[in-house]
């Protein structure tokens, strides 16, 4: 069980976790559940470089498109394979298994917290 | 993450009016999920949308669809009139019949499709879209003035409830309180009744006292049941029939309504139909009665037909997993210098299907079956075979 508070989010609903040089993104429950059931995840492949604010992936559910951002420049180090096989997972659990990419990034930029996250999506 | 816009709401939905059916108490406390429809907050889903899709292909999905428009036509001149204002020959339908058919526009364009029910020997009950409920009331009064008729928008006094898939009628048949209109029915004769109702046919039935319009009707490609009712009676009803059907019964939203019908190849006005399309150009020339007596509005345009090269609706059938959706552009090869052919209207991952599956309006000379034609998915050019529609048909 993934803690949430312990996560850092974009106004995108994206969600970030430090780990050391790594940093692990996915999108949130409130993405997950607006975009409807996910049956398609399009990732890049390990070594792409990433910009800044750019799209480097698509998460398509019957309904409709949604599209992931990178939140920083960085590398992508692994793409959630279990995800691209099974994309129910972004459903299922977005904070825990589906989980999208994993970058080598530098400073990040100022994210929102879980509270601020959480005032986000109450509006 | 960014969502694009998503394919059902309607081209006409407006922020400034936010209606709300008589079920959406229920629909709260059931936790589902609204979208704005033609200006309606409406379930688009409750959990799963391909759950709902797949209970109504194997079980039975329960939808609200209160949001539609019920406009009634009633007058000794009642039939003559709509053989007049639609594209049908309703006068041609018994009592308890229903028939599909289209509101055109003086150039032969498609204001509205809609289902009309011949609910009595002077009485007629067309069923609209949500977005066009008004100018169908309008068009309708304005087209039968020369006629003995009185036209009433009985929209806000009528819900609508659709019990659609397999296990619809057993469902039905199941379920206390319904019973047929008239003195010393009970609940057998309902059932007879339900038993004897054939597909396109409606009968005027009962629950609990309060009349209720049982219809053979639908919108997902399954059998099933609408049931136009009264408001107030519209919880009571859709509780009824999901205590009965127990597990085999869904409440579906209409993100499922619309891969449902898109399977079925079933044409969504705003996406498949409009005012720029005459019928034959969405495969419907048989709906259009050019054969019945006396003129009817939009006969003039429709004889003389589109333009050889305007362009027609065909079904595409994709591979892997990624759907042409709304607005993609069709071309006839994959590379750069490929020429455009046409646009998407409609697509999805077809959930009962397993490959992608969209309607499309090509041009004539790409439009024969088993031509391969190449959809511009955002940036990259996926093939897709032109095939027969439906996609998708029953086997029961």
């Amino acid at each position: 069980m993934t803690d949430q508070a312990s996560l850092q989010y974009t106004e995108e609903h994206e969600w970030l976790r430090v780990d050391g040089d790594t940093v692990t993104i996915g999108i949130t429950d409130y993405a997950a559940e607006k975009l409807g059931d996910v049956v398609y995840v399009d990732l890049p492949a390990a070594g792409t470089a990433i910009t800044s604010g750019s799209v480097v992936g698509e998460i398509e559910s019957t309904k409709s498109v949604g599209e992931l951002f990178a939140p920083v420049d960085g590398e992508i180090v692994e793409s959630n394979q279990a995800v691209i096989d099974s994309p129910e997972l972004v459903n299922s659990d977005p904070f825990g298994e589906g989980w999208l990419i994993k970058i080598t990034a530098g400073e990040l930029p100022k994210l929102l917290s879980h509270d601020e996250y959480r005032a986000l999506v109450a509006e | 993450m960014t969502q694009q816009p998503g394919t059902t709401t309607s081209p006409e939905a407006s922020a400034a009016t936010e209606r709300r059916s008589p079920l959406d108490a229920v629909h709260r406390e059931a936790g589902a999920s609204f979208t704005d429809f033609a200006g309606w907050q409406m379930p688009v889903r409750y959990s799963s949308d391909l759950a709902e899709h797949h209970a109504v292909r194997t079980h039975a999905g329960l939808f609200d669809l209160s949001h539609m428009g019920e406009i009634v036509v009633v007058g000794p001149e009642a039939a003559l009139a709509l053989d007049y204002a639609l594209a049908g020959k309703l006068s041609a339908i018994d009592e308890g019949q229903a028939k599909y058919s289209l509101l055109l526009d003086r150039d032969g364009g498609v204001i509205d499709d809609v289902v009309v029910y011949r609910t009595g020997a002077d009485r007629f009950m067309v069923v609209a879209n949500a977005a066009n409920r008004e100018v169908v009331a309008e068009e309708l009064r304005d087209r039968t003035s020369p006629f003995d008729t009185e036209v009433f928008d009985e929209s806000d006094d009528i819900a609508l409830i659709a019990l659609q898939g397999p296990d619809a009628r057993e469902v039905l048949s199941q379920t206390p309180g319904f019973g047929v209109q008239g003195p010393g029915n009970d609940e057998e004769d309902f059932v007879t009744a339900l038993e004897n109702v054939k597909y396109y046919r409606a009968f005027a039935a009962e629950y609990e006292g309060a009349p209720v319009l049982v219809a053979r009707t639908g919108y997902t490609g399954e059998d099933g049941f609408e049931l136009y009712v009264a408001p107030e009676r519209a919880a009571s009803i859709w509780e009824a029939l999901r205590e009965t059907g127990g597990p085999r019964v869904v409440p579906c939203g209409l993100a499922s309504r619309d891969t449902l019908r898109l399977e079925a190849g079933m044409p969504l006005y705003g996406h498949e139909l409009g005012r720029h399309i005459l019928p034959v150009q969405a495969g419907l020339e048989r709906v259009v009665a050019l054969s019945k007596e006396g003129d009817f509005v939009g006969r003039e345009a429709i004889e003389q037909g589109p333009a050889a090269d305007a362009p027609v609706l065909v079904g595409l059938a994709g591979e892997g997993r990624r759907a042409p959706r709304a607005d993609y552009e069709v071309y006839d090869g994959p590379g750069e210098d490929a020429a455009r052919v046409g646009v998407v209207t409609s697509g999805a991952l077809s959930p009962t299907l397993g490959h992608p599956i969209a309607m499309a309006f090509v041009a004539p000379d790409a439009a024969e079956l088993g031509r391969e034609l190449f959809v511009d998915v955002r940036g990259t050019r996926l093939a897709a075979s032109v095939v027969a529609r439906p996609f998708y048909q029953r086997t029961n």
